[in-house]
């Protein structure tokens, strides 16, 4: 079963599917992730759901649920648009919120700023209706596998 | 249980239990006093991040400190206070062990009229060795909820 998963984490990163990737991360399918490109971008989306709600009464999104999105994304957007072996293990995250989450589709975008040989760092957007209104920004830090050294001769 | 702790743990039980996304990770209160309060996430194979390693996602972390650290606020304010999250900070020490739950620790440290100062980690066996320590600031909106839409402010739940 793991040999199943592993293929399919390895057939996933390798042809950029993200589909599939999120498919195999049942976080990812609890809150209810989804990904699509636009354009050169990565442009993820968390569907409203009612299971995701904190204050029921705004009703507004959970602040851990929209936290959780977000690191999700960086994590799936450093696997796709960098081609980094392994998963990327979470160093930090910090988080302002900016805005309360309504209850309606949130999307979020994600820039790596820096990738090093062992580091890489990742900036956040979530918004919902409107991009330039965002309810959330964040950056988090990950560990990333070392690519192989090339032989010297 | 202490005696003293009975008003902040029964009030601290009924808003985790009007937090829908809490009660989807099974959140529970473990302990509560002026001060701080921890909280329990069950494992679940639901809230795994990594299926190779079994290792549970980030995010459901996060909503665990994240509640932990807005709820502490009822420990320390007389009555209560919406006390949205302004911003949240998550360092990962390591990760946490697969099919073992995770105890949330928080408390506030400073109080302001405006803003509440919070910090807590996140552990499985061992306090000592926490698996994440978190620091988190809330806004004040007070008891009339100013700005929080229309729910009335006696019966308002924060978010948390």
């Amino acid at each position: 079963m793991t040999d199943t998963i592993q293929e399919q984490l390895r057939r996933a990163c390798e042809q950029g599917d993200y589909a599939l990737l999120l498919a195999s991360i049942p976080y990812a399918q609890l809150i209810g992730v989804e990904c699509a490109r636009q354009g050169d971008d990565l442009v993820f989306r968390l569907p409203a759901n009612k299971d995701n709600i904190g204050n029921p009464l705004l009703p507004a999104i959970h602040g851990g649920v929209i936290a959780g999105f977000m690191e999700l994304a960086a994590a799936v957007h450093l696997l796709i648009a960098t081609g980094t072996p392994g998963v990327p293990k979470i160093i930090d995250f910090s988080l302002d919120y900016l805005r309360t989450g309504q209850f309606r589709d949130t999307y979020a975008k994600c820039q790596v700023w820096r990738q090093g040989r062992r580091v890489a760092n990742v900036a956040i957007t979530a918004w919902q209706d409107v991009e330039a209104e965002p309810i959330a920004t964040a950056r988090a830090h990950f560990k990333i596998q070392e690519p192989p050294k090339p032989d010297r001769p | 249980m202490d005696m003293a702790e009975d008003p902040v743990f029964e009030r601290a039980t009924r808003f985790l239990s009007a937090l829908r996304h809490c009660q989807v990770l099974g959140l529970k209160l473990h302990s509560a006093s002026g001060d701080g309060l921890t909280l329990v996430l069950p494992f679940s194979p639901q809230i795994v991040g990594n299926p190779l390693t079994g290792i549970i996602h980030g995010g459901a972390l996060t909503s665990l400190m994240d509640t932990a650290c807005g709820m502490s606020t009822l420990c320390v304010l007389p009555q209560f206070e919406v006390c949205p999250t302004l911003d949240l900070r998550i360092d990962y020490m390591h990760a946490a062990e697969p099919h073992k739950d995770v105890y949330g620790f928080a408390q506030c440290y400073r109080v302001t009229p405006d803003v509440i100062f919070t910090r807590g980690f996140a552990y499985q066996d061992d306090p000592e060795q926490p698996i994440a320590h978190v620091v988190g600031t809330f806004m004040r909106l007070g008891q009339h909820a100013r700005g929080m839409g229309k729910a009335s402010p006696i019966t308002t739940v924060g978010q948390p």
